[in-house]
């Protein structure tokens, strides 16, 4: 057992906790935030699993940097496309019925 | 021993703090949350000797994905209603 | 949210964190051949920089990093289409405060200096073109929001070449490496060096125009929507 792994499972638990968030939630943004705890514990995971296997290692450091960033893209992506769908259709969230958390 | 210590309290917080970016009632406090939690896996990534993702998400993490969700949160919280406020992100 | 739903759906997690937590396990301590890390330290030499991180990035795997860039210029493309960038210079949308003015005097020249330095320290110990595109990019959101002009993001020439310069010299040189060198994106004997240097300065300015983008192609006006696409 080394912190690496304890990272990793950090990261397993972030990812369910988002996946959680993700199903279970009706706002688009928090649903958003919800897949960005997704994104980070994956990155836990892979950076702490392959860590803890073979020590540093600067492949998969990479792999994860790049992801940061297309994850910053995508995130910023999806609050476009809410804010439009909030603009068309006056909702903040998918079903109809729920509009109660846009704030004051 | 320390090390340990420490390597269990941030993951302890990043766990505390993802739950309640999804449990915390308004939205502005879920944001806010979740700009601590980009700043703890700055500091994660530090402790996996991974400085170059460190770098990228303090960044990110902290100041883009910070000003875009708030941005995104006035603009709800306005309601749609006028634009006269501007960028208070 | 539906109530009776949460129990079931928090049962559920649980037993899913039991399972992937049990996988982790069992493969934390499988045992490895010849590793990753050992590879790329021997391969260091011919990679012509110093800091491993960047050299797979730009060097061992690069063909993953142009694809990648390719999908950021993707992702701005969707943004911006969804936009009604006239809006963009609309004056109501600039703060005027006195203290960001001060602040911003301050600071831009600051963190434009610190982006170049990301970028040249990436050769040898952590930064490069990611992290200094970010910072650039962050850079552009406070002068955004201290209302600065930036004519360079209404939609013209400036906004093209901008999002796609990464993109097209990073193309531009695995072409040209295909057609003189030996292969698809294999640097030729004592150029890796300037030429993933190139690749990385333009890299940070298009990393930084996509997500600078982005951010102003968030719409903010109001949500009675017969407004949409009037104003061309």
């Amino acid at each position: 057992m080394t912190p690496h792994l304890l990272y990793a499972f950090t990261g397993l638990l972030l990812f369910v906790t988002g996946l959680f968030g993700m199903i279970a939630l009706d706002h688009l943004l928090r649903k958003l935030l919800a897949l960005n705890l997704m994104g980070s514990g994956t990155f836990l995971v892979l950076v702490g699993l392959a860590q803890h296997r073979n020590g540093v290692d600067p492949v998969v450091q990479a792999l994860v940097l790049t992801g940061i960033v297309v994850a910053i893209a995508a995130t910023a992506l999806g609050l476009v496309l809410i804010r439009r769908y909030y603009h068309l259709s006056g909702r903040s969230s998918l079903e109809p019925d729920t509009n109660d958390e846009a704030g004051p | 021993m320390t090390a340990w210590l420490l390597d269990g309290l941030l993951a302890g917080m990043l766990v505390v703090t993802a739950v309640s970016v999804l449990v915390s009632q308004s939205l502005f406090r879920a944001v806010v949350m979740f700009i601590a939690f980009g700043m703890l896996m700055a500091l994660a990534w530090m402790r996996l000797q991974a400085p170059d993702i460190a770098l990228a998400e303090a960044a990110i993490g902290a100041g883009l994905t910070g000003v875009l969700l708030l941005d995104a949160v006035a603009h709800f919280r306005r309601g749609g209603g006028t634009d006269s406020g501007g960028d208070q992100g | 949210m539906r109530r009776w739903a949460t129990p079931s759906l928090l049962a559920v997690c649980f037993a899913l964190v039991c399972v992937l937590g049990l996988g982790l396990w069992s493969i934390a301590f499988d045992p490895v051949g010849k590793s990753l890390p050992e590879r790329v330290r021997d391969a260091m030499g011919s990679s012509g920089v110093d800091h491993p991180v960047t050299a797979v990035l730009l060097n061992f795997r690069s063909y993953d990093t142009l694809l990648e860039i390719g999908v950021l210029v993707i992702a701005a493309i969707a943004g911006i289409s969804m936009a009604r960038l006239p809006s963009l210079e609309d004056p109501a949308f600039r703060t005027h405060d006195a203290l960001l003015g001060a602040l911003q005097r301050w600071f831009v020249p600051l963190m434009w200096l610190v982006a170049g330095y990301l970028v040249w320290a990436g050769a040898k110990q952590p930064g490069g073109a990611f992290q200094a595109g970010a910072v650039l990019a962050a850079t552009g959101v406070l002068m955004r929001l201290g209302g600065m002009p930036m004519d360079f993001l209404q939609p013209g020439r400036l906004l093209r070449v901008g999002l796609v310069l990464g993109f097209a010299v990073f193309l531009l040189v695995a072409f040209v490496t295909a057609l003189v060198g030996d292969a698809f994106l294999a640097y030729p004997e004592g150029m890796a060096k300037s030429l993933i240097l190139l690749i990385e300065v333009s890299l940070t300015l298009s990393i930084a125009m996509v997500l600078l983008s982005l951010f102003v192609a968030a719409p903010v006006t109001d949500a009675t929507g017969n407004q949409e696409g009037g104003h061309r």
